[in-house]
């Protein structure tokens, strides 16, 4: 309840600020719009767009969820938020709020995918929205850590993608591989080694992120 | 009446090789107001941010007890009161809305009779339902004591407490300051003489600086 009213205050803050929203919107459509340029009439594959889909969700993450925490820096407000709740309770609202926001971006994205490249074809949906569903899940969860430890450097913006790349690699391969199986209509069964890893990938990640936290968090 | 207290235990901070300050033992103990004094850089506001557990000391231990009870670190803002230069509250937001989601993120129901009520002590009331960004810097200092006290804390640490304060302002926080101090333990950082003035007892940190 104390993480839900932490999400209220991060989300009623974003609608008035608009801190992270329009640098993400702002970063799907010039994406969007740069890939179907250069692309131009030619025809690409399945698999590219795939590819592509991944590619421009994992750009849009670095640039949207570090504000989590880098705004609560660069406002100076995450002394007041030490002072009003325990790290796992800030950790929690964190991590809503950068679920809530994946989940809208990933939304946007892969519709507009699925309008804008006639290639983008998904033969298997219940197979790509459990790679969607755990994906969003791994990505907000690696991204909220990684900018709690980001949000005291000088160099944001910089360490971000840097520190976000190992991290994220295997989670965005399986994805890649996932989201191949759904474009060839394969059977959810047949998939579940991909499966296990995404959501091995999660409770690992959310288990060391909770575990770090505290240490993170204070000086 | 709870009995609030809290034992610093030979409390040692170092910046990188450069002693703030050495062997601070003390214990502060509910219905009194002390005072932590010393020169610009003596680290009056390391020492205030080490007995909050907002940093931690490079040696000793802060010990904070409820009733005898030993506090836990992580459930210290249950009992914090905190008021700073440093700290800031939300500008997009209003004095009342700032006070309703700290309440609410600390697991309180929001008490808006109180709120209003602190609000008025500190001449906000009129102005309570105005962005935070439309505020003065002095109004700003006095919303902050509403944010230190709208959760009833046991321990209320001031920092510079009148920082940006008219004298209208010293006057309602030196009396609010008073009031807390009747049930509560209130620790003052400063260098104001009128601040010192409210302090049974002054830990000067210019005593704190030999190495042993």
């Amino acid at each position: 309840m104390k993480s839900y009213s932490l999400f209220k205050k991060d989300w009623q803050s974003e609608l008035r600020t608009r801190y992270a929203v329009n640098a993400l919107a702002m970063f799907i459509l010039v994406t969007i719009s740069v890939v179907m340029f250069s692309i131009g009439s030619e025809k690409i594959t399945e698999y590219l767009t795939g590819g592509l889909l991944w590619v421009v969700i994992f750009f849009s993450a670095m640039s949207g969820l570090s504000r989590a925490f880098v705004s609560e820096e660069e406002r100076g407000t995450t002394m007041t938020l030490q002072l009003i709740a325990a790290p796992s309770t800030i950790y929690s609202g964190k991590l809503i709020f950068n679920l809530v926001l994946v989940f809208l971006m990933n939304f946007v994205i892969t519709f507009l995918f699925s309008i804008l490249f006639p290639s983008f074809i998904i033969r298997n949906i219940g197979l790509f929205a459990i790679a969607f569903v755990l994906g969003n899940t791994g990505i907000a969860i690696s991204s909220t850590i990684i900018a709690a430890i980001i949000s005291k450097a000088s160099s944001k913006g910089t360490l971000y993608p840097v520190l976000s790349f190992p991290i994220l690699l295997p989670l965005i391969l399986t994805l890649l591989e996932l989201t191949k199986f759904s474009m060839d209509g394969n059977s959810i069964a047949g998939s579940l080694v991909e499966i296990a890893v995404l959501i091995c990938y999660d409770v690992i990640m959310i288990s060391a992120s909770y575990l770090l936290f505290d240490f993170i968090w204070k000086e | 009446m709870i009995n609030y207290s809290v034992d610093l235990n030979n409390i040692v901070k170092y910046f990188g090789r450069r002693l703030i300050f050495n062997g601070i033992n003390f214990n502060f103990s509910s219905q009194n107001i002390y005072g932590i004094s010393g020169p610009n850089g003596s680290g009056k506001s390391t020492l205030v941010k080490i007995i909050a557990c907002l940093i931690s000391s490079t040696r000793g231990k802060v010990i904070h007890k409820s009733d005898g009870n030993i506090i836990d670190p992580d459930a210290l803002h249950n009992y914090l009161g905190f008021v700073s230069p440093y700290l800031f509250l939300y500008d997009e937001f209003t004095a009342e809305e700032n006070l309703n989601y700290f309440s609410s993120i600390r697991g309180l129901k929001f008490d808006r009779e109180y709120s209003n009520f602190i609000l008025d002590e500190l001449n906000l009331f009129e102005r309570r339902d105005d962005l935070v960004r439309g505020y003065s810097s002095g109004m700003k200092q006095r919303l902050k004591f509403a944010f230190a006290l709208i959760h009833k804390p046991r321990l209320l640490i001031f920092d510079e407490p009148t920082t940006n304060l008219d004298n209208e302002g010293k006057e309602k926080v030196y009396q609010l300051i008073k009031n807390e101090a009747k049930k509560n333990l209130v620790i003052i950082a400063s260098n104001e003489n009128s601040d010192l003035g409210l302090c049974s007892q002054v830990i000067d940190l210019g005593k704190y600086k030999k190495t042993v």
